[in-house]
C-alpha cells in the first residue's frame, strides 16, 4: 500500500491539513511534507502504479518512467525550496495560511500532473493546478490581485476544458485515455495541443502569465514560476514531441518576449517575459524531438526551474523589504542587501548561461540538437535569443536592482529563510554547472547525455564571446545615453485585447441593446395606455357592461373551446 | 547619499576600471579564436570572432528596437485602472 502511494498525495494532504494546524505544526508539515514526496518518489519504482477501473477504462494514476520521473523531482525539489523561502510567513499575519495551504496542494497537482498515465487523471490534476495555484495571486489581497486572479483563473480552467474535451474525442474515436504520443493528426489532438499550448504560453495565448505572475505576493510568484508552464512543457515533450510546428512556436516564443522584457519596468513582470523566452527553448527542443533535444528539453527545465525561482526569490526578497520591485525606483540595494544581490548575480550568470553555471551546460544541448539538424534559422534566433537573455535577466535585473543609480533605499538584508533558499538554488545552480553528470544521468537518455560534453574549448571560447560582447554592447549604450531609460509605464501586450478592446467594442453593441429594449418599453407603455383607455371606455359604458343574452356567451364558450382546440392539435 | 557610505563602486574610476577588465575579457576571447580554429556545425561559426560579432549586433538591435516599441506600446501607469 505504501509503495504505491503518490508523492502527489503526499503534498496535497499536507496542504489540505494546513489550515488546520497550530502554527507548530504548519511548519512540520510544511517542510514535512515535500520531503516526505521527494523521499517517496526516489524509493517507487519505476512502472505503472495505482490502477482505477473507471467505467471500463483504466486510469494510471502514478506512471514513473525516465520522462517523467526527472520533472518530479525537480517539482518535489522545488518544493522544498519554496517551503523554506516562504517559512517566514508563519511568524505573522493569517495570510500565511492560505498560501502554505494552496502552495503545497499546487505543488502536489504539478507532480500528480506529470505522473499521470492517463488524460482523465492529467484533466483533474490540470484543473487543480489552476484552481489551486490562484489563491497564491489572491494573497496579495488588492482589487488588481484579485481581478488579475479572475482573468488568471479564467484562462486556466479554460485551458482544462480544452483538454477534457479532446480526451473525450480521444475516448470516442480510439477507445483509449492513454496519455502517450497523441500528434495532432486528429481533431483530439489539435483540442488537447492548444489545452497545453495555453498553459505552455505560447505566442499569443502567453499573456496570462506576464499578466499575474507579478500580482501574486513575494513568494506566491516564487511557487508559481516553478510548475504551471514547465508541466506544460512536460505534457508536450509527452504528447507532440517531434511535432514540426512547436519548433516554430518555440522559436518564435524565445525571440518575441525579449523585445517587451528591455523596456518593462516592473521587475517581477520582467522576469515572466524571460520565463516565456526560456520556454520557447524547451519547446523548440520538443520539437525537434530527437534523444538529444528531448535530453536538451528535460535538462533545460529542470535547470530552468531552480535559476528562474532564485531571480524571483532574489526579486521577493527585495519587494518584500523595499515594498516596490519598479526599476525605476529601485537602485544601489547592493549596499543593504549584499547576500541578496550576491545570489541574484548567480542566478543571473546561471540563466545566460556562463560556462560553469547551470544554464550553460543545458542550452548548448538544445542548441547542439538544432545544428544537428541543420535548422540554421532556428539555431540564429536562438543564438539572438540568447544575446536577449544576458539583456534583461543577466544585466537589467541585477543592475538596476543592486546597482545603477542608487535611489538611498536603507532596508535589511533579506529574513535568514530567504537567504538560505537562496543560498541552496544558487548552490545547486552552480553544482549543475560544474559537475552536470548527476543532471545527465536523470535525463530520458542516460546514455546519449552522459557522451555528451558540454565544455569543449569550441563551446567555451563561443559562449564566452557572446556574452562578453552583449555585456560590452549594454556598457556602450549605457554610457551613450541610447539605453532606454527605466520609466514608470504599462506596456501594451495581447491582454489589451482582453482588457481594452473587447470591453469597447462592447460599449456600441450594449448601447444599441439598451436603446432597442428602451424603445420595447415605450411601445408598451403606449401600448397599454392606448388599450387601457379603450377598456376603461368598454368597462365603464360600453359593450362589457351591457346585459347579454345566455345562449350568446355558451356559443362564445363554444367557440374559444373550438379554438383551442384546434391550437392545441396543430 | 551621505559621504560616508560611499563604496568602492561609488567612485566613477572604479567603475572605469570594470569596463577596462571587460574590454580585456573581451579582447582575450577574441584572441583565442586565432589560436584554436572553432570547429562548428554551420561553416559560418567558424569566421574568426563570429560570436563576437553576432553577439554586440543582436544586443544592439534587441535593444534599439524594443526602445522603437516603447512609442508604440508604452502608456501611462494606470491604463487598465
Amino acid at each position: 500500500m505504501i509503495d504505491d502511494l503518490s508523492p502527489a498525495l503526499i503534498l496535497i494532504f499536507g496542504g489540505a491539513l494546513m489550515p488546520l494546524l497550530p502554527r507548530n505544526g504548519r511548519n512540520i508539515v510544511l517542510f514535512g511534507a515535500p520531503i516526505a514526496a521527494l523521499a517517496q518518489l526516489c524509493l517507487m519504482e519505476s512502472g505503472n502504479h495505482v490502477l482505477w477501473q473507471v467505467f471500463g477504462h483504466q486510469l494510471i494514476t502514478v506512471r514513473i518512467d525516465s520522462l517523467s520521473f526527472v520533472w518530479a523531482l525537480i517539482f518535489c525539489v522545488a518544493a522544498c525550496i519554496n517551503s523554506l523561502y516562504s517559512q517566514h510567513l508563519r511568524q505573522g499575519a493569517e495570510l500565511g495560511r492560505l498560501q502554505d495551504a494552496s502552495g503545497l496542494i499546487y505543488a502536489g497537482a504539478g507532480v500528480g500532473a506529470v505522473l499521470a498515465g492517463d488524460l482523465l487523471t492529467l484533466f483533474v490534476y490540470w484543473e487543480l493546478t489552476a484552481i489551486s495555484s490562484v489563491f497564491l495571486i489572491w494573497a496579495s489581497r488588492t482589487e488588481t490581485a484579485i481581478k488579475t486572479g479572475i482573468r488568471y483563473l479564467i484562462i486556466q480552467v479554460g485551458s482544462g476544458v480544452l483538454l477534457l474535451a479532446g480526451a473525450l474525442l480521444m475516448l470516442n474515436t480510439t477507445g483509449s485515455i492513454a496519455f502517450d504520443h497523441i500528434g495532432l493528426d486528429s481533431t483530439a489532438g489539435k483540442l488537447i495541443f492548444i489545452a497545453f499550448g495555453i498553459k505552455c504560453a505560447f505566442p499569443l495565448l502567453h499573456n496570462w502569465l506576464q499578466d499575474a505572475y507579478p500580482q501574486a505576493t513575494p513568494t506566491g510568484t516564487v511557487v508559481l514560476s516553478a510548475f504551471t508552464t514547465k508541466l506544460a512543457v512536460y505534457a508536450l515533450a509527452r504528447g507532440f514531441a517531434g511535432e514540426e510546428i512547436l519548433i516554430w512556436i518555440g522559436a518564435t516564443m524565445t525571440a518575441f518576449p525579449i523585445f517587451f522584457a528591455v523596456i518593462e519596468n516592473d521587475l517581477r513582470r520582467v522576469l515572466a517575459y524571460s520565463l516565456n523566452n526560456q520556454l520557447g527553448f524547451m519547446v523548440v527542443a520538443v520539437g525537434i524531438g530527437t534523444d538529444m533535444a528531448i535530453n536538451g528539453a528535460a535538462a533545460h527545465a529542470f535547470c530552468h526551474i531552480l535559476y528562474k525561482a532564485l531571480l524571483f526569490m532574489s526579486m521577493g526578497a527585495v519587494l518584500y523589504r523595499v515594498g516596490t520591485i519598479k526599476a525605476s525606483e529601485l537602485g544601489g540595494l547592493y549596499k543593504s542587501m549584499p547576500k541578496t544581490t550576491f545570489f541574484c548575480i548567480i542566478g543571473a550568470m546561471s540563466i545566460s548561461a556562463f560556462p560553469l553555471f547551470s544554464g550553460f551546460v543545458s542550452k548548448s544541448m538544445i542548441l547542439t540538437a538544432a545544428a544537428e539538424e541543420h535548422l540554421w534559422l532556428v539555431w540564429c534566433v536562438l543564438l539572438m535569443a540568447s544575446a536577449g537573455v544576458m539583456d534583461h535577466s543577466g544585466i537589467k535585473i541585477p543592475f538596476f536592482t543592486f546597482f545603477a543609480h542608487d535611489q538611498g533605499h536603507k532596508v535589511e538584508e533579506a529574513p535568514a529563510n530567504m537567504l538560505w533558499a537562496m543560498g541552496i538554488a544558487a548552490f545547486l545552480c552552480v553544482a549543475i554547472g560544474v559537475y552536470p553528470q548527476p543532471l545527465y544521468a536523470l535525463l530520458p537518455y542516460p546514455e546519449l547525455a552522459l557522451q555528451y560534453n558540454p565544455y569543449t574549448s569550441d563551446h567555451v571560447v563561443a559562449q564566452l564571446q557572446l556574452l562578453f560582447f552583449s555585456a560590452m554592447a549594454f556598457v556602450v549604450l549605457f554610457r551613450t545615453g541610447l539605453y532606454p531609460p527605466e520609466i514608470r509605464s504599462t506596456n501594451l501586450d495581447t491582454d489589451w485585447v482582453y482588457r481594452k478592446l473587447i470591453p469597447a467594442a462592447m460599449v456600441p453593441v450594449l448601447d444599441y441593446t439598451f436603446a432597442l429594449v428602451d424603445r420595447i418599453e415605450d411601445a408598451i407603455d403606449r401600448n397599454v395606455e392606448l388599450w387601457g383607455n379603450w377598456l376603461g371606455v368598454q368597462f365603464s359604458n360600453g359593450f362589457l357592461v351591457r346585459d347579454a343574452n345566455s345562449s350568446v356567451m355558451v356559443l362564445l364558450v363554444i367557440a374559444v373551446f373550438a379554438v383551442s382546440l384546434i391550437w392545441a392539435y396543430i | 547619499m551621505n559621504e560616508d557610505d560611499k563604496r568602492w563602486l561609488d567612485h566613477p574610476k572604479n567603475v572605469d576600471k570594470l569596463v577596462y577588465a571587460l574590454a580585456i575579457a573581451c579582447a582575450l576571447s577574441v584572441l583565442a579564436d586565432f589560436v584554436w580554429t572553432r570547429h562548428g556545425h554551420f561553416d559560418f561559426e567558424e569566421i574568426t570572432g563570429f560570436y563576437a560579432v553576432y553577439g554586440f549586433v543582436a544586443y544592439c538591435f534587441i535593444v534599439l528596437s524594443a526602445k522603437q516599441l516603447r512609442r508604440l506600446l508604452k502608456r501611462d501607469e494606470n491604463y487598465y485602472d
